[in-house]
């Protein structure tokens, strides 16, 4: 049983080629709390290594990175 | 100052020499992607790079000399679409228009994708802060003022992008 997240935002980059679905989430994020986090959905098929990335070079937590059935990709982000 | 200060953010620099529609793409790629990791940007726009600081973009691209460019149908069904126009040099040199049907076949292709277009990533590099320096003796060579482009550009020389490059910890000539 995988333990539910809840966001406190949610950010469609739907359709969206690199590099926007990392600038909108940056965006995105600069707009939380310490501690928020962001739930974002993203098919753009390079967005699970990137937002990998951007976790790691901002220090900005990955909490988990799925894909949905219909191959969506699904990231929940904290707020450092 | 990057390498003095173990706090301070990553630096990208990047130089930007060539100006046609292809070649537009990657140095607003980098920045806008290193900008949103929280890096500092700066791009030495030169030589033909200089043109992408103007306000309107025309940015073109001619698969005349790009032998390894595919062609694309940006309209009809997938199997279609995937295919590679083969394009002889000497087709595209003689057809008048073929770099405006390339262009915008181009556009159109990326916009179907989802690829922003090179305006939409210029101003995200604008809201980020990256630096955008213009060479000073490119406009002085092509006939340029500080008027042709865009309020947010600085102008500089080699001396300006070089002191920004030594303390960056990403350096790439595009």
């Amino acid at each position: 049983m995988i333990e539910v997240i809840k966001e406190d935002q949610v950010l469609d980059c739907t359709g969206m080629l690199c590099p926007v679905p990392i600038v909108k989430t940056s965006k995105a994020m600069k707009e939380l709390q310490s501690g928020q986090i962001l739930k974002m959905i993203a098919t753009d098929a390079g967005s699970p290594p990137d937002i990998a990335a951007w976790s790691r070079q901002t220090g900005n937590e990955l909490l988990r990175s799925t894909t949905t059935e219909d191959g969506k990709f699904v990231f929940f982000l904290k707020k450092s | 100052m990057s390498k003095s200060d173990p706090n301070a953010p990553k630096r990208l620099a990047l130089i930007s020499s060539k100006g046609t529609l292809d070649w537009a793409y990657p140095p607003f790629i980098l920045a806008s992607a290193a900008g949103a990791m929280g890096w500092e940007v700066g791009i030495f726009f030169t030589f033909y790079g200089l043109t992408l600081l103007k306000p309107e973009l025309t940015a073109a691209v001619s698969p005349l000399g790009n032998p390894a460019m595919p062609m694309k149908m940006p309209f009809g069904p997938e199997a279609f679409q995937n295919i590679a126009w083969p394009m002889p040099n000497l087709l595209m040199a003689n057809v008048p228009g073929f770099e405006s049907l390339a262009t915008s076949l181009m556009k159109q292709t990326f916009h179907n994708k989802g690829v922003a277009t090179i305006e939409e990533l210029r101003q995200m590099c604008i809201e980020m802060d990256v630096r955008l320096i213009g060479c000073q003796m490119t406009m002085d060579v092509f006939g340029f003022k500080r008027e042709d482009f865009i309020k947010e550009a600085e102008i500089g020389g080699a001396a300006t992008f070089l002191e920004y490059a030594a303390d960056a910890d990403v350096q790439l000539f595009i």
